[in-house]
C-alpha cells in the first residue's frame, strides 16, 4: 500500500537580523495510510516548523526552500496558492498549538465550522453542511448543543474536541495535531487523545503528532520520529523507540523520563541545545554526545535505515552497519566536509 | 516556636455581579500547618479550577482570604506592616511558571536577581552582588556571561526559567512556593530545575510547596502530597503511599490518565466516566460527585475527611467507616 | 549529576545602528515621517539662525513681491517677508503643538495612572468623566472659547490651552487600558514579591513600559493642536498680529489672493501645514507598529 504522506528532504529557512537560521534542514520520512507518528523534540528542534511547512503557512521572513511534501500522489509544494488553499483541511488538516485560542469568540461555534465547509465547498446546501457539523461535533464525542454554542462558554477540553471536529469535516487524509494537549490536564488529555484515537479509527486517515512529552507518545503514537536542531535523528516503532533507541539522544531522552520505580532518580542531558543560526559542523548533537568520535565534528551523519527493521537513524555508530543508501539527495551544506 | 507558615480554616470564594450574584468557591476550608524546623517538600496536586493558584496567591499575601486567617509565626499576615512586612517578603518567595512572563521586557534578565538583592541587602557592595549572582547562575548550570546583560527575549525558555529559579537560590527563602515550575520547560531540563529545588530544600533548609498537575514530578520530588478538586482536599498524606495506593475515586482517576512513558501501562484501567460539568452546576454534597463512578445517596452531603491510616487522608464516604479527621489537623497526617 | 554549562559560541548580534536601519526599512512610514519631520526642523531652525523675526511682521519690507533672489518666498500684502513669516510661524505652530501636546500628555498619564492602579471610585469618576466628554464636538466648543475671547487675549498661549482643554481623555483612557493590563502581569507580581514598593512598582516597572504608548500619545497629540491651531487661524481666530501658518492663509483668503494673483502668499503655508501634518501623520502610523509588539513584523 503507498503511504500516504511522504516528506522529502524538506528546507526551512528564517532569516533573521542576526543571519539565516537553518529550522528544517532536509527532513524525510513517510506515513501510511492509519499510521500515527510521533513527533518529538526540544523547543527550538523545528517540530512545529515542520508542521507549519507541511501545511506551506510558513510566512517571512521564514521560507520554504526546498523538499515535497506528497499527500496521496499530489505534491503540495508544487500546488498554485489556490490549490494549496483547498487542500488545507480537505487533503490535510492541521490543529495549531493552543487552537482552543483560535476559536473565533463572537460566532457560535457552527458558524465556524461551516465557514470552514463554505471555505471548501460554496455549493453545499446549509442543510447538509450543517449535518456534516452535527456528524463531526458526536465523533467527538460532544452534544449536538454544542453547535449553538459560543467558545468562552466550553471548557479547555471541549473547545480542543471542537478544534478536532472542524479538522475533520473534510475527511482529510492526514491530521496535524500540534501539541494538543499542552493546556490540559492529565485528565482532560486522555479524554482528547482517546477522542483523537477514535476519529483515527474512523476515519481511516493518518496522524502526527507533534509534542515533547514522551508518555504521551507511548501512549498514542506507532512510530516516533526525533527531531534534534532541524534534523531527524532516529526514526523507529514505538517499540523499538521505547526498549532500544539507537541515536544518543533518543537514548538520553528516554533515561530522563521518570517512572514509578527509581523514585529520586533524575537524569537530565547536559548542555544546551544549539542555536539554528549557529549549527556545530558535522552532527548537530555532537557538543553534547557521549559516544562522540573525530567523524562527527567533520560530516553530517546521513539519515539511514537500520534493516533488518524499517527504522532510521542518522548517527555515524551506525553507518559502518546501514546499507550505504542515501535517502535524501542533499545538496552539501558549507558545513559538510566531504 | 510559631510556625512558620499557618492557615486557618481558609476559604476564598469569589463573587460577580451586582444584581445576581454569582459566587464561586475557589478553596473551601483548607488548615494547613508549614513548620520552619522541619523543611519538607509537599505538593499540592490538581487541574485548573482545583484551587491550586489561588492557595499559592494566599499563601503569598496577594489575595486575602474570604473566611479564616493566615498567620505568619504568629500574626496575621494582613496585618504586617512595614519591617514586619518586609520579612515575610524575604521569607516566602515564589518560582513562576511561565518563564517569560516574570521578565520585565524592558530590563535585562539581571533585573530579576539584582532587584531582590538591593530590596532585601543581600549583598553590601556591587562586587558582592554580582558574586552572588554569578554563584547563584552556576549552580543552576548557566554561565554568568552568556546570561548577564541580555535581553529576555534573546534567551530561550529553558535559560529563563533557570534563572527563575537562580533568583530563588539567592534568596534562600524559608519558604518556597513553586507553581508549575517545569510545565513549559522541555523534559530534559525538568531534571536540572527539580533537582535545584531539592537541593534548596536538603542543603538550605527551604521548605518547598510544588504545585503541578503532573503527579510523576511530584512523586520524585516530594514527601507528602494534597489532592485538591474545586476547592476541596479530596485525599492527602504520604506521597509513596497515595501515588502507590490511592484511596479516592478522583486520585485514581488522576493516576491512572497520567500518560506513563512505558509500553506495559496503558490508559484505561478506571472507566473514564469524566464528562466535565457543563458550566457552573452547584453541587451541594460532595464535589466530585458528578463524575463520580462510585457516586451513592450519601454524597449528597458533603464528605467530611477520614483517616485511612496514620498518612493517609480521603474526604468520601466509601471510608465511611474510617474515624473522622477535623480539617485542622489536616497537617498531622503529612510527613516531613 | 554533571551540570554541564556548555556556552553557545555567542551569536553575533548585528551593532545598533544596523538594526535601526533595517527596521526604518521595514517601517517605511516611520522613517519618512521622521525624514520629512526632520528636514522641516532643520528648515525653520537654520531660519530662525539667518533671519531677522521682524521681518515677518507687517510693513518690514515692499509688498506684494512675487519670489525672487531677494525674497526667496516673496512677500506679502502686508509687507511680510514670507519667508521670515513661515520660519516665525512654524516655530510658534511647533510650540503651540509641543506644549499643548506635552500638557494634554503629561496629564493624560497621570490621571489614567491613577485610574488603572488604584480602581475603584477614582477608576470610575476619572473613566466617567473621560466617557462623557468625548463625544462633545471639539470644533465647536474651540470656535465658540476663541471667538468669544478678547481679540488681545488671544496668543499662542491661549490657543494651546484651548486645544488641552478637550484633548487630555484621550491619551487618559489608552495610558489606562494599558495600565490596567500591566499590572497583572507577571513581572508586577515578581517585583513586589523582590521587595519593591507601590511607588517603585510605578515608576520602575510599569512606567518603562509604557513609554512607546506615551511617546505615541504624545505625538497624536502635537499633531491635534497643531491642526487645531491651523483650522482656528484659518477662520480667523487665531492671534491675528502673528505669523501663524493658519493666520496667513487666512489673511490671503480675506485680501483675495489668488484673484490678484499673488499666487504665492497662500500656497507656502499651505504647503507647509501638508508636510508638517503629514510627517506626524506617517510617524504616529509607524510608532503603532512600534509599539504594538503583534503588528511588529518579525524581529
Amino acid at each position: 500500500m503507498p503511504p500516504v504522506l511522504q516528506v522529502r528532504d524538506l528546507q526551512v529557512s528564517y532569516y533573521t537580523d542576526s543571519g539565516r537560521a537553518r529550522a528544517l534542514d532536509g527532513v524525510t520520512l513517510e506515513l501510511n495510510p492509519g499510521e500515527k507518528l510521533g513527533l518529538v523534540g526540544e523547543s527550538g528542534s523545528g517540530k512545529s516548523t515542520m508542521a507549519l511547512a507541511m501545511m506551506r503557512m510558513i510566512k517571512p521572513p521564514g521560507r520554504i526552500e526546498g523538499g515535497q511534501v506528497i499527500v496521496g500522489d499530489t505534491d503540495l509544494m508544487a500546488l498554485s496558492e489556490e490549490g494549496m488553499r483547498k487542500s488545507r483541511l480537505s487533503k490535510i488538516a492541521y490543529i495549531p498549538q493552543g487552537a482552543m485560542n483560535s476559536l473565533n469568540p463572537v460566532m457560535r461555534i457552527g458558524a465556524q465550522m461551516i465557514d470552514a465547509i463554505r471555505a471548501h465547498n460554496p455549493s453545499e446546501s446549509r442543510a447538509g453542511a450543517q449535518e456534516r457539523c452535527l456528524s463531526a461535533l458526536e465523533s467527538v464525542d460532544l452534544k449536538r448543543g454544542v453547535y449553538k454554542m459560543y467558545a468562552h462558554e466550553l471548557s479547555g477540553g471541549m473547545k480542543q474536541r471542537v478544534c478536532i471536529a472542524i479538522s475533520i469535516l473534510m475527511r482529510p487524509q492526514v491530521i496535524i495535531a500540534d501539541e494538543p494537549t499542552s493546556a490540559l490536564d492529565v485528565v482532560t488529555q486522555r479524554q482528547v487523545m482517546e477522542t483523537l484515537d477514535h476519529i483515527q479509527h474512523q476515519l481511516g486517515c493518518a496522524i502526527i503528532l507533534i509534542g515533547h512529552d514522551m508518555g504521551l507518545m507511548a501512549q498514542f503514537v506507532d512510530k516516533v520520529a526525533v527531531m534534534y536542531a532541524g534534523r531527524l535523528m532516529e526514526l523507529s516503532s514505538v517499540r523499538e523507540m521505547f526498549n532500544d533507541p539507537k541515536h544518543p539522544y533518543a537514548q538520553a531522552l528516554i533515561r530522563s523520563l521518570p517512572s514509578l520505580e527509581n523514585k529520586g532518580v533524575f537524569q537530565g542531558i547536559p548542555g544546551l541545545a544549539p542555536s539554528l543560526l549557529r549549527l556545530p559542523s558535522g552532527c548537530a548533537f555532537n557538543p553534547r554526545c557521549t559516544f562522540v568520535m573525530d567523524v562527527c565534528k567533520s560530516t553530517v551523519p546521513a539519515f539511514l535505515p537500520l534493516p533488518p527493521s524499517e527504522r532510521r537513524v542518522a548517527c555515524h555508530l551506525y553507518a559502518g552497519d546501514a546499507e550505504a543508501m542515501s535517502l535524501s539527495t542533499r545538496t552539501a551544506t558549507p558545513t559538510e566536509k566531504v | 516556636m510559631a510556625p512558620l507558615l499557618e492557615l486557618k480554616n481558609v476559604t476564598k470564594t469569589y463573587s460577580r455581579g451586582l444584581i445576581n450574584r454569582t459566587s464561586n468557591t475557589a478553596l473551601s476550608n483548607i488548615s494547613l500547618t508549614i513548620d520552619e524546623a522541619e523543611p519538607t517538600i509537599m505538593t499540592v496536586a490538581g487541574e485548573s479550577g482545583s484551587g491550586k493558584t489561588t492557595l499559592a496567591m494566599l499563601l503569598l499575601g496577594f489575595i486575602t482570604p474570604t473566611e479564616g486567617t493566615i498567620f505568619y509565626k504568629g500574626k496575621d499576615i494582613s496585618t504586617l506592616h512595614g519591617e514586619k512586612r518586609m520579612s515575610f517578603r524575604r521569607e516566602v518567595q515564589a518560582v513562576f511558571q511561565d518563564p517569560f512572563a516574570v521578565f520585565n521586557p524592558f530590563y535585562t534578565v539581571d533585573h530579576l536577581l539584582s532587584v531582590p538583592i538591593e530590596k532585601f541587602k543581600l549583598a553590601k557592595t556591587k562586587a558582592q552582588a554580582r558574586d552572588k549572582m554569578d554563584e547563584a547562575l552556576t549552580a543552576v548550570g548557566l554561565r554568568p556571561d552568556d546570561i548577564l546583560g541580555r535581553f529576555p527575549h534573546q534567551l530561550s525558555g529553558g535559560q529563563r526559567q533557570r534563572i527563575n529559579v537562580a533568583r530563588a537560590l539567592v534568596l534562600k527563602p524559608r519558604l518556597l512556593i513553586a507553581d508549575e515550575p517545569v510545565s513549559m520547560v522541555d523534559a530534559s531540563l525538568r531534571a536540572n530545575i527539580l533537582e535545584t529545588l531539592r537541593s534548596l530544600q536538603r542543603d538550605h533548609g527551604v521548605t518547598i510547596i510544588y504545585i503541578t498537575h503532573d503527579l510523576t514530578t511530584a512523586y520524585h520530588i516530594s514527601k507528602s502530597i494534597i489532592v485538591l478538586y474545586r476547592g476541596g482536599v479530596m485525599e492527602a498524606g504520604d506521597v509513596d503511599t497515595v501515588i502507590k495506593s490511592p484511596q479516592h475515586p478522583y486520585t485514581r482517576l488522576l493516576i491512572d490518565s497520567i500518560p506513563w512513558p512505558d509500553l506495559s501501562r496503558r490508559w484505561g484501567e478506571t472507566e473514564l466516566k469524566a464528562k466535565e460539568p457543563e458550566g457552573g452546576e452547584k453541587t451541594t454534597g460532595c464535589r466530585f460527585a458528578p463524575r463520580c463512578p462510585y457516586v451513592m445517596e450519601q454524597c449528597q452531603t458533603p464528605p467530611p475527611l477520614f483517616q485511612i491510616n496514620r498518612t493517609q487522608t480521603a474526604s468520601c464516604f466509601l471510608y465511611g467507616s474510617k474515624p473522622e479527621l477535623e480539617p485542622e489537623r489536616l497537617s498531622e497526617l503529612l510527613p516531613v | 549529576m554533571a551540570s554541564i554549562a556548555v556556552s553557545q559560541g555567542q551569536v553575533r548580534q548585528p551593532g545598533r545602528l544596523a538594526l535601526l536601519l533595517r527596521y526604518f526599512r521595514r517601517n517605511i512610514s516611520l522613517a519618512i515621517g521622521l525624514f520629512v519631520l526632520f528636514l522641516l526642523v532643520a528648515f525653520t531652525v537654520t531660519g530662525l539662525l539667518t533671519v531677522d523675526p521682524k521681518d515677518a511682521y507687517p510693513l518690514a519690507v515692499r509688498s506684494k513681491q512675487p519670489p525672487s533672489l531677494e525674497y526667496p518666498l516673496g512677500t506679502d500684502f502686508f509687507g511680510r517677508n514670507l519667508y521670515a513669516a513661515m520660519v516665525v510661524g512654524m516655530w510658534q505652530t511647533a510650540l503651540i503643538g509641543v506644549l499643548a501636546g506635552g500638557l494634554g500628555t503629561l496629564i493624560g498619564t497621570i490621571l489614567g495612572f491613577v485610574s488603572a492602579y488604584f480602581g475603584g471610585w477614582t477608576d470610575s469618576t476619572i473613566k466617567g468623566i473621560c466617557q462623557i466628554l468625548t463625544p462633545i464636538p471639539v470644533f465647536l466648543i474651540q470656535v465658540v472659547i476663541a471667538g468669544s475671547l478678547d481679540k488681545r487675549d488671544v496668543t499662542i498661549y491661549t490657543m494651546a490651552m484651548i486645544v488641552v482643554l478637550l484633548a487630555w481623555m484621550g491619551p487618559t483612557l489608552v495610558i489606562r487600558s494599558q495600565v490596567l493590563t500591566m499590572k497583572e502581569r507577571q513581572f508586577v507580581s515578581v517585583a513586589k514579591l523582590s521587595g519593591v514598593s507601590e511607588w517603585g512598582v510605578i515608576f520602575k516597572e510599569i512606567l518603562p513600559n509604557l513609554l512607546p504608548f506615551i511617546a505615541a500619545a504624545f505625538v497624536t497629540q502635537v499633531f491635534a493642536a497643531v491642526f487645531a491651531a491651523f483650522y482656528l487661524a484659518v477662520i480667523g481666530l487665531g492671534p491675528l498680529r502673528e505669523p501663524l501658518l493658519g493666520n496667513i492663509v487666512w489673511a490671503a483668503q480675506s485680501q483675495g489672493a489668488f484673484f490678484n494673483g499673488w499666487w504665492w502668499w497662500p500656497t507656502w503655508p499651505a504647503l507647509a501645514m501638508v508636510l508638517i501634518l503629514g510627517s506626524l501623520a506617517l510617524i504616529i502610523m509607524g510608532l503603532d507598529e512600534f509599539a504594538n509588539p503583534r503588528v511588529r513584523r518579525s524581529e
